[in-house]
């Protein structure tokens, strides 16, 4: 299955640039120039910004019991996964999920990418969420 | 204006009590602290009560008697509690009424919190992909203050170390023995870098407080400690909470920060004058980030306060003196009641084996939740 074809969990939270590499959408509020995450669907007061691509690690940690559900929609059959705040250049500070990294490689100040990751949900749907991956890794 | 004073309090025990709701808990709490007074029902004028899952608390009067009080229901999540000490107060200060109850309670299933995004003005992608758990967010802005300021997991752990020993001494917490310092760091992690003894849990339990206005207080014999603030502020720009997507890239204060600073200012009062706190330790980190934001000591002073012990029931600054939410459980609409009700406690000298010695004057609480809420009480013997 091609991950593309997935659809992403929800509106107005990515797009695809020419490359087909993932962007994040926030809104920046017409008012006071503030940066949301995700872009509001109120398009009058917010103008659609695409952020940066690349960011450091700002804080982590490791999610080792599996959520409630709801709200949480993973399949039962859990595996710890880590989770952080990435500081996006000098713009926002988004919460993501973090893949492709051992959990012992973790730290404050790690390069990281934005990418794609398929989530599977209860009903063994599959959607795109995204995801944020050391800089380094294919 | 009045001056504000709590002249009774009562508790119904924390932990778990399967053969009671949450209401009859705060029913028990109300007649507990009437019954010290020597107070009836029917000299109660007003009352604010709320739970977050137990309950309308107003109902209780079906069972407490039906007077035709003023019974105002309070929702605030982590701060109901302290919102409905500040509507108390706010009653008396202004001469209103003068004598009238605060009263939370709460019971809650095991597990973690199970919050619905939508509630929270959020889309389902966040709680459907595992980011909206209240866990985490303490997990991260802890290991963030730990890179920051240079605090380290042994003083995490001696944060927990410290509660349970009070909660030992707390006829009213929930968890009664001590554990030692290995075996809180040694502990299966739930959230990095916190592990199952740093946490505390969704509990069970009711607090109720008697507030009268000094004129009254004094015609009842009854002394009590006086209150002098009671602050409840939300979050300012670029502050860190509970269930964020998003933080803004320009760092701001939390919302603890101007709680804090409201209620000194409004008691006249610095934080070297405080005797005695209670901080709101939904898990060690929040205990140690709260004594900064509340004015106690610079950011990364934590490391050297807890080796010294300064915040132990014998140190300098007693910190969560009943255990906390740690030792006691977090029944979100009792705990915020529950470290007033321990001030009251311990500057009323009442505190058994965790009293704090010297004759505590001056008592601090707070209280923080989700949102972005605090509540800030100072109480005066």
């Amino acid at each position: 299955m091609s991950l593309t074809l997935a659809p992403p969990i929800a509106d107005r939270l990515m797009d695809f640039d020419a490359a087909g590499a993932p962007v994040l959408l926030a809104g920046r509020d017409r008012l006071t120039g503030r940066l949301v995450f995700p872009l509001p669907a109120d398009a009058d007061r917010f103008e659609r910004v695409e952020l940066p691509k690349h960011g450091r690690l700002w804080s982590w940690t490791i999610q080792r019991f599996r959520p409630k559900s709801p709200p949480y929609a993973g399949p039962e059959a859990f595996a710890p996964y880590a989770v952080g705040y990435v500081a996006l250049d000098e713009a926002i500070i988004v919460e993501s999920r973090l893949i492709g990294v051992a959990f012992g490689d973790l730290r404050i100040g790690l390069p990281l990418r934005l990418t794609t990751e398929p989530f599977t949900l209860e009903s063994g749907e599959t959607r795109l969420t995204f995801a944020f991956t050391p800089k380094e890794s294919a | 204006m009045s001056d504000v004073r709590i002249i009774a309090a009562g508790v119904h025990p924390f932990g778990r009590t399967p053969g009671l709701t949450g209401l009859q808990q705060g029913v028990f709490a109300v007649r507990q602290a009437l019954a010290v007074a020597g107070l009836d029902w029917s000299d109660v004028q007003f009352a604010y009560g709320g739970s977050d899952s137990a309950g309308n608390a107003d109902t209780m009067v079906s069972e407490l008697g039906l007077t035709g009080l003023q019974f105002i229901n309070v929702a605030n999540g982590c701060a109901t509690g302290g919102s409905a000490m500040f509507g108390a107060y706010s009653t008396i200060k202004a001469g209103e009424f003068d004598l009238g109850i605060a009263v939370g309670f709460d019971k809650h299933p095991r597990g973690a919190f199970d919050p619905k995004p939508a509630d929270w003005g959020l889309p389902e992608w966040y709680g459907e992909t595992g980011l909206m758990l209240t866990t985490q967010f303490f997990a991260m802005k802890t290991q963030r203050y730990m890179a920051e300021h240079g605090i380290s997991i042994e003083t995490l752990g001696r944060v927990a170390e410290k509660a349970f020993a009070n909660g030992v001494l707390a006829p009213h917490a929930w968890r009664r023995e001590a554990v030692d310092l290995e075996t809180i760091l040694t502990a299966p992690l739930v959230s990095d870098p916190f592990t199952k003894f740093m946490f505390c849990s969704p509990g069970e339990g009711a607090v109720a407080l008697v507030f009268a206005s000094a004129a009254r207080a004094r015609r009842l014999g009854l002394d009590g400690v006086r209150l002098r603030a009671a602050a409840v502020r939300s979050r300012p720009p670029g502050s860190f909470e509970v269930f964020s997507p998003a933080l803004d890239f320009v760092r701001g204060p939390s919302p603890t920060t101007l709680a804090s600073r409201a209620a000194f200012e409004m008691a006249g009062v610095a934080p070297g004058d405080i005797d005695i706190a209670q901080l709101q330790d939904t898990e060690t980190g929040a205990e140690i980030m709260h004594m900064a934001e509340n004015g106690f000591c610079a950011d990364g002073d934590q490391e050297a306060w807890i080796a010294e012990g300064k915040t132990r029931i014998d140190g300098a600054l007693p910190i969560n003196t009943d255990g906390g939410c740690l030792a006691c459980g977090e029944p979100i609409g009792a705990s915020g009641l529950r470290q007033v009700y321990e001030n009251f406690i311990q500057l009323t000298g009442q505190a058994g084996a965790r009293q704090v010695s010297g004759d505590p004057r001056l008592g601090y609480s707070h209280v923080y939740g989700a949102p972005g809420v605090s509540a800030v009480a100072i109480v005066e013997r």
